[in-house]
């Protein structure tokens, strides 16, 4: 890539504007007929992409160098060069070339594809065609992408792929509003909503480059997609703009006929090439421990030439005078005997260099891939809905997923479906529970396949009789059935009135609606525009409406209006019809989160329909079909400090400017202390409001919704105007400009005025439960770390069965968040660190009274964001890690991301543990990096979690087959492929074992290039097919019995008594293969290379037998390389000459008799002992396996024993084998450990800082009270 | 509702993308290996009995000739100055000596297998082609040229070290010696006489004249060309002794052949009598504790004498039943127990 710092870039006068950190950037077309050295922004990079690394010149020499960083292949050349020193040579120098060689060409050949493809994908984006404006042509002229400079006019029509980071400066819509989508980018494909730079929102003509002078000035190149910083300097009026004005390059324009803007980066410099990283290269931990053993296996080595060295040094010793098949050197004389010794110590390395496995990495690399093809390939990964297969990002860790101990999930949208269905709300302190809507839609699972009729997707799952019901159900579930009190009562309010002068009580009600509507950046694309979505890529928030026959965007007329009556569920059972008859054009919400999404729907429910959403203005229809259009001042978007966010109005009639506030309960709250303080009568009222509200939410919460409160606040003109400045001079900044903005919005978010609030709920996901239970099962510790409040969490781990009724559970919470009705309390941080301790403490001197009872209490643990900051602090940091080792179960609420992958990476170095991390959102990202593997759910929230993990998935039931079964093969096939090549490489110790006979002088006895097949081809083949296809147990019953995976944790596939098993063995079996033919041609007049056949033979027979599955075809290949080597060689290779000797051979009976006896005696042991294991002692695999070969009803009848075995040795544990459950399902006392029982208040998706810490530290022991009912009769 | 046309994205519904295909996976319990065991040691002790039977008919005899003992007659060669030195063993056949007879000379801590010693040829040389003759190898250093900067043909260690003793064997019929014919043609490999090793084409009609402008070996007391000047046929790279001697032995204590007694009145074998061996005893091994000997030999089908095989065979055959039989023991114990804990 080329290095490039723009900050270089700045020429004269502007530097003083960038001050040295952003880029400038000026029109290009002034200076069009100029050499490129006068152009202002030549030291930008261009827009064509180079991602390949080599060229055709330069690809040896860099291959090579990035080959060579492996110290195995250094090693390996190093030897080869040794075997060019004739002193030393063992082998002809040549031939000992081959092996490195062939390794080395192998992974070039690899390189060279893989680069070559990147070459390709270039050269093709590079001639893209593109439109850039030509001054001298006076218009846009096609160009190709690379032809793209900074500081050029480029436009971009419908459906076009934007060919670099463009500023937006036209578009064709007349609010100046593009589309655009980032699928290519993110993955995302819902739109996103671009605008005109704000000056150039009122040029309504054609646009015009040419008169385009200002400078624009924005930050440097950086991948943040979600940010963008800059000005437009004109006539010293400095003009701001961010990300909402910057077209991406990769994505594509929707909806929008032409789009245009000047380039600020281009090529290498843009966002998306930022992005594109490449994938993360994470080591295995099989791999490291192989490292390792390639040690133990150079000490080997080491000790096996030394032993040659000291034996030839003392064999030379014991003649007395020179024998006459000694060879001089040149000058006649003896090597002395020392220096003979050293040479020979280098020939031995030379010799028996194949017992440290040279190809062992690129099989590793062959197997790897071949597994990541197998698991792509699993259809039971495959999600039917969004089309998506299980995509292996990490190419090298798939062994990881065998030994996972610790599973770290996120809650919202990884657990949950994160499809939001809104429940029940709050108005004015009334709850309007809305029984209607919980009965319905159990069925949630199949909304999507249903939706989008336009797209023609609902032909595509095959519809049974029974689930064509469901799917209407389901479809009139998103639109939600309205309480008949409150649409009775926003009915009555609104005869009442005329539209926007309703009574002061009303008004609440409709306000609240309105609110709901109105504050939320939905944005509505209307049936005629709306383009046709790739049938694939359904990972955006959609939903259509059925309702609108609109024939135009933005105009309603108003018959059509009158046929849509507010009556509830009449009107429903209409519109289904028409949708289903007629097809009519549809109102696509395009909503930024899922809440957002289910508020306008419910707000439609009840007649307030959102029908359209530009930057400035929003039309909102009423129940009686009048439709206000607000004018939209300005938005205070949402941030996770703030946790709220603002909408600024002027409404149509009043001209009042209305400020719509929603939020987190603990980011609205606090907002409203100081309200209605000009009507004190009103005060009290208020309270006794917001102390409703407040209840109604924390019912909410535990019921597990998620809650959201809606203010409203009229400001006046003069306050707003004084505000506006201020908030304009945060957007224009450039330093600071988040903080700064974060204020202003701030400031302007008091005195609000409290309309009610939504409960939202959000369903677990299918088979949820089950798959916590097989995780659990197969050992593995799971805990949800989630951003939401405490109750709603609780919640949910009971429903997905993380914690149990009959768990004893600790909750662990200093927050206090009675704000509306405590009294702040300020104590100091160390304070609540001391309460903490001795929670801590208390706590662990309690477990190990429950480890002694003879049924196992099972624990759960439950920490709030809070309490979990402190435990984090390295002095207690000990005992919550000794704590979650005590833990069946953990729950972290509110927690920030940093938190998240802080306690992730906590109990993996402390522990030592193999964990797993998965999540959806942006807030999972660091916890995705920081745990071995990273797992990412294709959700409802972007793409950001996919792009940061090692493997995706787009269900959280996936994970089962995921671990259970791919993991579990993808690990006892490499593990026992790397065992099986360290084991088959030490048959070179036939070589060693010969040295003993010829005075340790370094003769083989098979010739080099027998060995070199032997190695590379004969016995490297087999093993790697195996790595790829071996299948110890079926998938079948994998899943059934998940304790099978416990092995895989317990390292048990791979040890290093494994390692040291298979080496002594390999040892044996080589005395054997070197000693029975040994002895049989012992004084016979046998020569070297006839002696060495047999042992070869045996040696590999031995060795596939060894591997035991079906490779005959190996072994008739051997012969025929063997034989026809023997034929054609007639001195090719001296000083071996291996001619016909494989024939000479097998012309002989004794031939035969020694290799079968050689391979019988050599396998004896070992098939003994694994008959005497398989008998005496079978493991759980090999009783697997026992079942797995039964017939299927017998199989079943077995599972079921199995299982009530396992049963039985849990409840027992006095008599629980090496498959016994840690827990318990029998009758357990329950304990309750609650701290700080009173329901925390504020509940916000995200964290919210607490201000006023009270600890208190109480502990109640409720024997048989589940610990959220004790919370709820603690509250009440 | 019907099924919709197939999507680009869902992988393959096959025994092989979804890992189903069949497998054949042996368990190795007592159900299989009982059975298997027992066959595997009947086999095993079958061909063990056929091995030794045949074993224990070979006869064979060795008679060492090196000549360290004082009371052997070949004690006088050992000294250095002895030149052409001849010794006689005598020995005594007391029962007929079944042919074919084969003999063979026997070294002991005789290393041929030394690596550097292995490489110390020219395979090119020995194949005929004469402009190695002028420019042998470097691997045959320091046998490579003489003193003199001439080449040596054939060069290298193991060509300058072959064995130089040669055998004469007598039957003792009568106080008269009959001379018991050794056949040493065909007892090479048929691949090395006929296609490894070749002489060079006559020059000017003369054998000798093909190798002029090189010297023999320096401890050969003959030139290559004059091995047996009797049969062209078995003379220069084709001698068969220089054949067998070239071709290494693997192991330190080996015996090479040196011909066979198949003809005329000895094609049924030796008849039982005395016998003389006269060696000309010139090679030189008591410096390295080295000994010589003579073996006489019949052969069977499965060479020559050699217990070790037959042995073998029975041994791990009988191993084989006792483990079936413990194992079925264990089986059936276990198979109670099993049943106890299914129940």
């Amino acid at each position: 890539r080329k290095a490039h710092d723009p900050s270089t870039g700045l020429c004269g006068s502007e530097r003083v504007y960038s001050s040295g950190v952003g880029r400038t950037v000026v029109s290009n077309l002034p200076y069009e007929d100029q050499r490129p050295r006068n152009q202002p922004n030549r030291r930008y990079a261009g827009n064509a992409v180079k991602t390949n690394k080599y060229t055709l010149w330069s690809f040896l020499p860099i291959n090579l160098c990035e080959q060579f960083r492996r110290l195995a292949n250094i090693y390996f050349v190093g030897i080869a060069a040794l075997n060019f020193i004739p002193e030393v040579n063992a082998f002809q120098p040549q031939v000992a070339l081959i092996p490195i060689c062939v390794i080395l060409t192998l992974t070039a050949i690899k390189d060279a594809w893989e680069d070559f493809r990147r070459y390709q994908s270039d050269r093709e984006l590079n001639g893209t065609p593109c439109l850039v404006y030509s001054r001298s042509q006076h218009g846009f002229v096609e160009r190709r992408w690379k032809d793209i400079q900074v500081g050029d006019f480029v436009q971009v029509l419908a459906n076009d792929i934007i060919p670099a980071d463009i500023l937006l400066l036209h578009a064709s819509d007349p609010n100046g509003v593009c589309h655009m989508e980032t699928a290519n980018l993110d993955g995302e494909t819902n739109l996103k909503q671009r605008r005109v730079v704000s000056s150039f929102c009122a040029v309504k003509s054609p646009f015009d480059p040419l008169s385009f002078n200002a400078t624009v000035i924005c930050e440097k190149p950086n991948n943040n997609l979600n940010h963008f910083k800059g000005f437009l300097e004109k006539d010293q009026i400095k003009i701001g703009f961010g990300i909402e004005s910057l077209l991406l390059r990769g994505c594509t324009v929707r909806n929008t006929a032409a789009a245009s803007g000047i380039v600020v980066y281009a090529g290498h410099d843009t966002k998306s090439m930022l992005n594109n990283n490449r994938p993360r290269y994470k080591r295995s931990r099989v791999e490291s421990k192989m490292n390792k053993e390639v040690l133990c296996c150079v000490f080997l080595l080491f000790c096996m030439c030394l032993i040659g060295a000291v034996g030839h040094v003392i064999w030379l010793k014991t003649f007395s005078s020179v024998p006459i098949y000694f060879i001089p050197d040149s000058d006649g004389n003896e090597t002395p005997s020392v220096v003979a010794g050293v040479y020979r110590f280098l020939t031995m390395i030379i010799l028996l260099q194949v017992i440290i496995p040279i190809s062992l990495y690129l099989s590793i690399e062959l197997v790897k891939m071949g597994q990541v093809f197998f698991i792509t390939q699993d259809i039971d990964l495959y999600d039917k809905e969004k089309d998506m297969r299980m995509q292996c990002r990490a190419l090298n860790i798939t062994e990881d997923l065998g030994q996972i101990q610790y599973v770290f999930s996120d809650k919202t949208g990884t657990l949950t479906e994160n499809k939001m269905v809104f429940r029940r709300c709050t108005i004015m302190g009334t709850e309007y529970p809305h029984t209607e809507n919980g009965e319905s839609g159990k069925w949630v699972g199949q909304l999507w396949s249903h939706q989008d009729t336009t797209v023609g997707r609902d032909n595509i799952l095959p519809c049974l009789p029974l689930r064509c019901g469901m799917h209407i159900t389901v479809y009139h579930e998103r639109e939600v059935i309205p309480d008949q009190n409150l649409l009775w009562s926003v009915k009555e309010v609104e005869r009442r009135g005329v539209a926007g002068h309703w009574g002061l009580q009303g008004a609440t009600h409709l306000e609240f609606f309105l609110a709901l509507a109105i504050s939320d950046l939905t944005s509505t694309v209307m049936g005629g525009v709306m383009l046709p979505l790739r049938g694939g890529g359904a990972m955006s928030w959609q939903s259509t409406l059925y309702d609108i026959p609109t024939s135009s965007s933005s105009v309603v007329s108003e018959d059509e209006v009158q046929g849509t009556p507010c009556k509830g569920h009449t009107r429903r059972r209409q519109t289904w019809t028409a949708s289903s008859l007629a097809g009519p054009k549809e109102v696509h919400y395009e909503a930024q989160s899922p809440d957002e999404a289910a508020l306008v729907h419910a707000a439609k429910a009840y007649g307030f329909t959102l029908l359209e959403r530009t930057p400035s203005h929003v039309s909102v229809r009423l129940p009686s079909g009048t439709t206000l259009t607000y004018e939209v001042l300005d938005v205070l978007t949402f941030d996770s400090v703030r946790s709220r966010m603002s909408i600024i109005v002027r409404h149509p009639h009043t001209k009042e400017i209305i400020l719509y506030t929603k939020g987190a309960d603990s980011g609205i709250m606090e907002r409203l202390q100081n309200s209605f303080e000009d009507r004190s009568q009103m005060k009290s009222e208020s309270r006794v409001i917001a102390n409703k509200t407040q209840k109604h939410l924390d019912m909410y919460a535990n019921d597990g919704l998620r809650t959201l409160c809606f203010t409203r606040k009229v400001v006046s003109e003069k306050n707003y105007y004084d505000w506006l400045v201020l908030r304009q001079g945060a957007m224009a900044a450039i330093d600071r400009k988040d903080e700064l903005v974060r204020k202003t919005a701030a400031d302007m978010e008091t005195n609000l005025t409290l309309l009610g609030a939504t409960g939202i709920e959000d369903r677990l996901q299918e088979n949820v439960p089950e798959t916590i239970q097989a995780l659990r099962e197969a050992g593995i510790q799971v805990c949800v770390l989630t951003g939401d409040k405490l109750e709603t969490a609780v919640n949910i781990a009971y429903s997905c069965k993380l914690l149990d009724q009959q768990d004893l559970v600790f909750t662990f919470n200093t927050e206090n968040t009675v704000k509306l009705v405590g009294k702040p309390v300020c104590k100091p941080v160390c304070v609540s660190q001391e309460v903490c301790k001795n929670m801590l403490s208390g706590t662990l001197a309690q477990l190990p009274l429950y480890d002694t009872q003879e049924a196992k209490v099972s624990v759960g643990l439950v920490i709030d964001g809070r309490t979990l900051g402190l435990l984090l602090d390295s002095d207690l940091q000990e005992g919550f890690v000794q704590l979650c080792t005590h833990c069946r179960a953990i729950l972290c609420c509110r927690t920030t991301p940093l938190q998240k992958s802080r306690v992730v990476t906590l109990l993996r170095s402390k522990l030592g543990v193999m964990t797993l991390a998965i999540g959806d959102g942006a807030n999972d990202v660091n916890m995705i990096q920081a745990a071995d593997v990273g797992v990412g759910i294709s959700g409802q929230e972007g793409m950001q979690a996919v792009m940061a993990s090692d493997f995706a998935i787009s269900r959280f039931k996936h994970l089962k087959k995921l671990l259970l079964v791919h993991g579990h093969w993808c690990y006892n096939r490499l593990a026992n492929m790397i065992i099986y090549f360290f084991y088959k490489n030490a048959y070179v110790n036939l070589l060693f074992w010969y040295q003993f006979f010829c005075g340790f002088s370094g003769t083989a006895m098979i010739d080099y290039w027998f060995m070199i097949f032997f190695n590379l081809f004969f016995t490297s083949a087999p093993p790697i097919m195996f790595g790829i296809m071996d299948r110890e147990v079926s998938a079948a019953v994998l899943l059934q019995l998940p304790e099978l995976y416990r092995r895989g944790q317990h390292e048990g596939g791979y040890r290093r008594s494994t390692f040291w098993i298979a080496i002594a063995d390999a040892f044996y079996q080589s005395l054997v293969c070197f000693f029975v033919p040994y002895w049989t041609y012992k004084g016979s007049d046998i020569d070297i290379f006839t002696l060495g056949t047999p042992m070869n033979t045996a040696s590999l027979f031995t060795i596939i037998f060894h591997l035991a599955i079906e490779i005959k075809s190996w072994v008739s290949i051997y012969f025929v390389v063997t034989l026809a080597f023997c034929a054609m060689c007639v001195s090719c290779n001296p000083p071996s000459d291996p001619y016909w000797t494989m024939q000479e051979q097998m012309s002989d009976p004794m031939f035969y008799l020694v290799c079968i006896l050689t391979t019988v005696v050599a396998l004896l042991p070992r098939y003994t002992l694994h008959a005497l294991r398989g008998t005496l002692v079978p493991s759980d695999h090999l009783r697997a396996r026992q079942i797995d070969n039964m017939p299927p009803h017998h199989r079943d009848l077995w599972l079921q024993e199995w299982k009530k075995l396992k049963d039985l040795c849990a409840s027992y544990p006095s008599l629980s084998s090496s498959t016994a459950q840690r827990y318990s399902t029998a009758q357990s006392p329950s304990l309750t450990l609650v701290q700080d029982p009173s329901p925390a208040l504020a509940q916000s998706p995200s964290l919210t800082p607490v201000q006023d810490p009270s600890p208190s530290l109480v502990q109640s022991l409720n024997p048989k009270l589940a610990p959220n009912q004790g919370l709820n009769s603690a509250a009440l | 509702m019907k099924a919709g046309p197939s999507r680009t994205n869902r992988p393959d519904n096959t025994a092989f993308t979804q890992q189903r295909l069949p497998a054949w996976q042996p368990i190795l319990s007592a159900g299989i290996v009982i059975p298997g065991f027992t066959l595997i040691g009947l086999a095993f002790i079958g061909v063990g009995v056929a091995l030794f039977v045949t074993s224990q008919k070979i006869t064979d005899l060795e008679i060492d000739y090196t000549g360290v003992a004082a009371t052997s007659p070949c004690f006088k060669c050992t000294s250095f100055a002895a030149e052409n030195c001849m010794c006689q063993m005598e020995f005594t056949l007391t029962t007929l000596f079944e042919g074919p007879v084969f003999f063979y000379y026997g070294l002991t801590s005789y290393y041929q297998n030394f690596r550097t010693y292995g490489v110390s040829k020219d395979g090119y040389q020995l194949s005929g082609d004469t402009y190695y003759f002028n420019n042998p190898q470097d691997s045959c250093a320091p046998y490579q040229y003489d003193s003199n900067n001439n080449p040596i043909v054939p060069c290298g260690s193991i060509a300058n070290s072959m064995f130089s003793d040669t055998f004469q064997l007598y039957q003792v019929v009568n106080g008269m010696k009959k001379q018991v014919p050794l056949d040493g043609k065909g007892i090479a490999w048929w691949t090395d006489y006929n296609i490894k090793y070749s002489n060079p084409a006559l020059v000017n009609g003369s054998f000798a004249n093909a190798f002029s402008g090189t010297v023999k070996p320096v401890n050969w007391s003959k030139p290559v060309y004059e091995l047996d000047p009797t049969d062209q046929a078995n003379n220069g790279f084709l001698n068969q002794n220089f054949l067998v001697w070239m071709r290494q032995a693997a192991l330190p204590k080996f015996q090479k052949l040196y011909g066979r007694i198949a003809e005329g009145d000895y094609a049924q074998g030796l008849p039982a009598g005395n016998y003389t061996l006269l060696i000309n005893y010139s090679y030189p091994v008591i410096s390295f504790g080295g000994t010589k000997k003579v073996v006489l030999s019949n052969v069977s089908w499965m060479g020559g004498k050699n217990q070790f095989l037959g042995i073998a065979y029975l041994v791990i055959g009988s191993l084989c039943i006792v483990m079936a039989m413990v194992m079925l023991i264990i089986y059936a114990k276990y198979k109670f127990t099993d049943d106890d804990e299914d129940m």
